[in-house]
């Protein structure tokens, strides 16, 4: 235990002078603003627009797959390209943007009780780079031979051959680029996230004080500053076997009858960059996710967060584990066999610190105050995608289960289970959680409810059946499901109310976004804390937080941010920065 | 990927000695109150720009280590052939040498005060950086003109990459060095001015060890260095 | 309340749709009924821990919902409950991984009676190659891919003269008889995947992979390929049959050898291995118009 000091003994939080840049005109204010909130939205505007393009993309794909021949104007060649660009948005630009870009520039520096981010003018050069990667991008719909139909993973040699939509035109070279400029930009802005947790705390904000959240968004940034190189590596590498006839990841090649110039390469070698990014890419997805449903479960059940030291401890084992496991994403690319063993190993073990968490989750539940908000209801669908999802992870980890699963709808099921549904599922409960704080409204109760029984169940139904397609046989990226016989007619059928799931669930989207603009003039007046929520983002003084997050002073903190429902307290829960001890004296039995 | 991996085991070390003074096996819920004691665990003493810094060279690094993996990976296929490094590479590794030394001499000068000296320390550091990419230049030219063009061997792809993502990120620190020297020069505040000279020798120092890495690298010591060892080790 | 209702359901109808759906895998025809004895574990497994934790998700829901003046209980951690679901979770994930890596270990442990073939891929076509007479193949070059040479065999290569090549056509295999299928691809990435026989293995140009199984039943399988080559990609499919060993004996009768085919002819059909590669690519090229013009 740890001795009291009133409150009136503590000097002020300001730590030095504080250089906090104000900016001079209506531009400087709105567009090339330096606060994080602006940033942040402006992040998350841009996300979401280009996520509704990958939206519009997968109802394509799926007029296709559920209606074969139908629809004269999806070509194969359209197919693939529809398929690579969806995949590209939803893993990069909107999921790794939005949680990453969106939700940490709004909420570390609040949450952690800083006035803005450490280096505001490089968060807005940040800012700025991702929307030149995501222009990019959208400019290969207007090249010359249209975007590439690599598939997201971008194998070469495909990938920059004639046979493929793009390969051999702009698509490619546009895609790589646009990477590039992500990367380049992310970095910019996960040196400020992970410095602003590091430096920027208030007084009184230990490690073990910050909200599940932060500490999700921190080592997801962390991870994704040392994984995101090896994309960038294995795109410049591909950009000059393309542009300049290197042969890094190209062996000698007959194509259509006539050898090609490049030698030697090894295709290998690029799976292993890619993935070696690409499978912490899923946690970092995944453990910010983890850090709001921590906090959305735990405010909406009143109670706190259970095991919060191991809670962080998994955070800080999922992070580093991740980092030996990309090689289970190969186990049939022909590598040498015996890493099979090693790999198969490392991706199981870390199934047993994600299941921490989901007992933590639940065991939070127990013997709670639940309500069922929609935040909480967006919270209690995530449990269970994400652990449907991340059961049949264990089927694909282990690698000899693999072997006939791979490449085939199973993969597809799990895969948007686990870190398309599950985390996209935890960002509308976010949103629906702090949309209060961002504008001083509510959104629509009738409508939240509507968008969450649509998406939930239907994303369920989605998805779940897909996995015993797979099961059947039925691979993956195909443009054309006929001709195969291990498919059946009712498979057909199956695959038919697939896609019309798809467009339900979709057009509920519809429904949200009309919510999110329509509530900011109309919505119920929120006030400050709506949710009597105890982390400091909640304390703020104005609603939406001004310039500065927190008036004169910085708040100081007292306690962790879970003290919901203390025995001895008069209200439920007493906020962070709330002086004084009510502390049951003994640990609970 | 073992040369990644030794690295990220390295960043992983510095984490968890970081960690290991956080406190984690604390019970947060026990300590309410002003945690006087723990203002010393809130935040580091060292300025936050050293720290930023810090960390993207972990992430520079990080890509450095991985274009070496990348190398050491397709090195083993059957169509490498090693090319001769040009001589004009040890006046280059000399040259920047020198830049790393003038820096420290000026990061000496700023903490002192002595504006004069650390502008001459600035101005020897960015002409001989300067130098230095010329000359990386010259090798280039030399290179090409006996052959050794980009796309004849990996072993050449990977030296013209190499090299040019190294001179890349000198040419950044260019940047930040003629804005450290504009303030030199335009008398900034001295303790400013001494941080941002700090922040400079920082990152050239960093990027002095990159290129003695690679340097080793492309020049075949390290996979001889490599081979001595597993010999060892077997 | 309608969530607990929900959440019920989602565990009854997922576990009924599992045991009452007709969609599940293809009748197994090799030997490979070990991945599927690890999958069934599998499913076991996870299913209970799916049950399981969203049942008890949706009895607290019901069970400590909010009412008026309801007060949530106060308990930061308890370490002995977190030890022990630790433990319970490695122990089935222990249970998960042993069986599977110990049918790994078969998976890449060619058994030494196992005859070897060669499986070609090409955007977007599959072409076999068996050992001739002397039981062994030729080595191969992507370089000496020529018109007359579809495969790349090396042609100076005293073993590759006898192997039997076919090209873009249907493969036979005797049953009972393990064989250890070495892939090649010439140009990008592709994989062999019959999904009655469960193996699969990418192909990568410039390497040979291999993977090995015994076929068990004979009759017609089609072959999948698994791995985005192109556009052409979901029309890459082939024929494996897997004949009684009297019918295989016969169909490898009709084969031509690689010095069969080789060797110059008369003028006028000098050119029919060629002929034959260009139908196939023309075959697929059509079939891509066909579907262009949807």
């Amino acid at each position: 235990m740890v001795d009291v000091t009133p409150a009136d003994a503590v000097p002020p939080a300001e730590v030095g002078e504080v250089e906090l840049y104000h900016p001079h005109s209506w531009w400087t204010k709105y567009v090339f603003s330096q606060d994080a909130k602006v940033i942040a939205i402006q992040y998350s505007a841009t996300a979401t627009s280009i996520g509704l393009v990958a939206l519009v993309l997968s109802w394509l794909m799926r007029l296709q797959l559920g209606f074969p021949g139908t629809f004269d104007f999806i070509t194969p060649e359209a197919y693939y390209q529809f398929i690579t660009v969806h995949g590209m948005i939803m893993v990069i630009y909107l999921l790794t943007a939005l949680f990453l870009g969106g939700f940490g520039n709004y909420l570390i520096p609040l949450m952690v009780g800083a006035r803005d981010m450490v280096f505001p003018y490089v968060n807005m050069l940040s800012y700025w780079i991702y929307l030149l990667a995501v222009l990019v991008l959208v400019s290969s719909f207007f090249a010359p031979g249209g975007p590439t139909g690599a598939g997201w993973t971008l194998y070469p040699p495909q990938a920059i051959m004639s046979g493929t939509p793009g390969g051999q035109d702009w698509g490619i070279i546009l895609m790589l680029s646009s990477l590039i400029l992500f990367i380049i930009g992310f970095t910019m802005g996960g040196l400020n996230y992970v410095v602003t947790v590091l430096q920027g705390r208030t007084r009184g904000m230990t490690l073990m004080r910050l909200p599940l959240t932060v500490w999700g968004i921190f080592t997801a940034t962390v991870m994704a500053l040392l994984a995101f190189p090896a994309l960038f590596v294995a795109c410049v590498m591909m950009l000059l076997d393309r542009m300049l006839g290197t042969s890094f990841f190209m062996p000698a090649i007959v194509e259509m009858g006539e050898q090609l110039q490049h030698n030697g390469g090894s295709p290998i070698l690029f799976q292993h960059l890619f993935w070696f990014f690409g499978h912490p890419e899923v946690y970092i997805v995944a453990l910010p996710a983890f850090g709001i449903v921590s906090d959305l479960i735990s405010t909406h059940a009143r109670k706190n967060i259970f095991g919060y030291r191991m809670m962080v401890w998994a955070i800080i084992a999922i992070g580093a584990l991740s980092f030996v496991v990309w090689a289970h994403h190969m186990y049939v690319s022909g590598m040498n066999p015996y890493f099979g063993f090693f790999f198969a190993t490392t991706t199981l073990i870390i199934a047993v610190p994600t299941a921490i968490k989901v007992y933590n989750w639940v065991l939070t539940l127990w013997r709670g105050d639940i309500h069922l908000t929609i935040p909480m209801l967006f919270a209690l669908a995530f449990i269970v995608t994400f652990v449907n999802g991340g059961l049949t992870g264990l089927f694909l980890g282990n690698v000899v289960v693999d072997v006939p699963l791979s490449d085939t709808m199973f993969v597809v099921a799990h895969f948007h289970m686990v870190m398309g549904v599950a985390p996209i599922l935890v960002i509308f409960g976010a949103i629906y959680h702090w949309y209060p704080k961002v504008t001083g409204r509510l959104l629509d109760e009738t409508l939240g409810r509507f968008h969450f029984w649509v998406t939930f169940v239907g994303a369920y139904l989605i998805f779940f059946p897909m996995h015993y397609l797979g099961l059947m046989g039925v691979p993956r990226r195909y443009a054309e499901l006929t001709d195969m016989t291990i498919m059946t007619e009712s498979a057909h059928h199956l695959n038919s109310f697939i896609s019309i799931m798809a467009f339900i669930v979709g057009f509920a989207q519809m429904v949200f976004l009309f919510n999110l603009i329509w509530s900011i003039r109309h919505g119920r007046e929120a006030g400050g804390n709506p949710w009597r929520a105890t982390t400091l983002e909640w304390q703020t003084p104005q609603t939406p937080p001004a310039h500065g997050n927190f008036g004169k002073e910085l708040p100081i903190v007292y306690r962790w941010a879970y003290d919901y429902s203390v025995p001895g307290a008069k209200e439920d829960f007493i906020p962070q920065n709330v002086p004084g001890a009510f502390a049951p004296s003994r640990e609970p039995a | 990927m073992s040369v990644i991996l030794v690295f990220l085991a390295v960043i992983a070390g510095f984490a968890g000695w970081w960690l290991s003074h956080q406190r984690l096996m604390a019970k947060p819920w026990l300590e309410q109150g002003m945690a006087g004691d723990y203002v010393g665990f809130d935040r580091s003493a060292l300025p936050t720009a050293k720290i930023g810094l810090g960390v993207f060279l972990a992430v520079v690094g990080c890509l450095f280590s991985l274009f070496t993996s990348a190398y050491f990976m397709r090195m083993g296929l059957s169509d490498w052939r090693p090319l001769p490094l040009p001589r004009l590479l040890w006046l280059n590794t000399g040259v920047l040498v020198l830049s790393s030394v003038a820096l420290q001499c000026a990061v000496i000068a700023a903490r002192r005060g002595q504006i004069d000296m650390a502008r001459l320390g600035l101005a020897t550091a960015g002409l001989t950086a300067l130098a230095f990419l010329a000359g990386q230049l010259m090798a280039w030219r030399q290179l090409t003109e006996d052959g050794y063009l980009l796309a004849s061997n990996p072993a050449n792809s990977f030296f013209y990459l190499i090299t040019a993502m190294h001179g890349l990120h000198i040419l950044g620190g260019l940047i930040g060095l003629g804005r450290t020297s504009a303030s030199a020069w335009s008398g900034a505040r001295p303790q400013r001015l001494s941080l941002s000279v700090e922040l400079c020798a920082m990152y050239w120092h960093f990027l002095l060890f990159v290129w003695l890495c690679i340097f080793a690298v492309l020049a075949g010591w390290a996979a001889t260095f490599i081979d001595i060892c597993r010999q060892l080790l077997t | 309340m309608a969530v607990v209702l929900v959440l019920v359901l989602i565990v009854v109808g997922s576990v009924l749709f599992h045991l009452l759906s007709p969609w599940w895998w293809t009748p197994i025809a090799s030997n490979w009924d070990y991945i599927d004895n690890t999958i069934i574990i599998s499913f076991w497994i996870t299913g209970i821990v799916f049950a399981a934790v969203v049942l008890f998700m949706a009895y607290c829901v019901f069970r400590f919902r909010h009412r008026q003046g309801n007060r949530a209980a106060y308990e930061p951690e308890n370490k002995r409950l977190e030890w022990w679901l630790m433990v319970v979770t490695a122990a089935g994930v222990t249970a998960l991984l042993v069986p599977g890596l110990f049918v790994w270990s078969r998976f890449v442990t060619v058994p030494g009676d196992a005859t070897e073939i060669e499986v070609v891929a090409q955007q977007w076509q599959w072409s076999f190659r068996l050992p001739g007479k002397d039981g062994k193949l030729g080595t191969s070059d992507t370089r000496d891919v020529a018109a007359d040479n579809p495969l790349g065999i090396a042609p100076k290569d005293p073993d590759g003269q006898d192997d039997v090549v076919v090209e873009a056509a249907d493969l036979h295999l005797p049953v009972g008889k393990p064989v250890k299928v070495l892939l090649r691809s010439i140009d990008v990435l592709h994989d062999f995947y019959i999904p009655e026989f469960r193996a699969k293995m990418d192909m990568i140009p410039g390497s040979v992979t291999y993977f090995w199984f015994t076929p068990t039943r004979t009759g017609t399988f089609q072959v999948l390929c698994a791995e985005l080559c192109g556009q052409g990609h979901p029309l890459m499919h082939g024929v494996v049959m897997v004949d009684t060993e009297q019918d295989y004996l016969t169909w490898l009768g009709q084969q031509q050898t690689f010095a069969q085919l080789s060797t110059p002819k008369q003028t006028g059909s000098a050119n029919q291995p060629s002929g034959k590669t260009m139908a196939s690519a023309l075959d697929v090229a059509a079939k891509l118009e066909t579907l262009e013009a949807r």
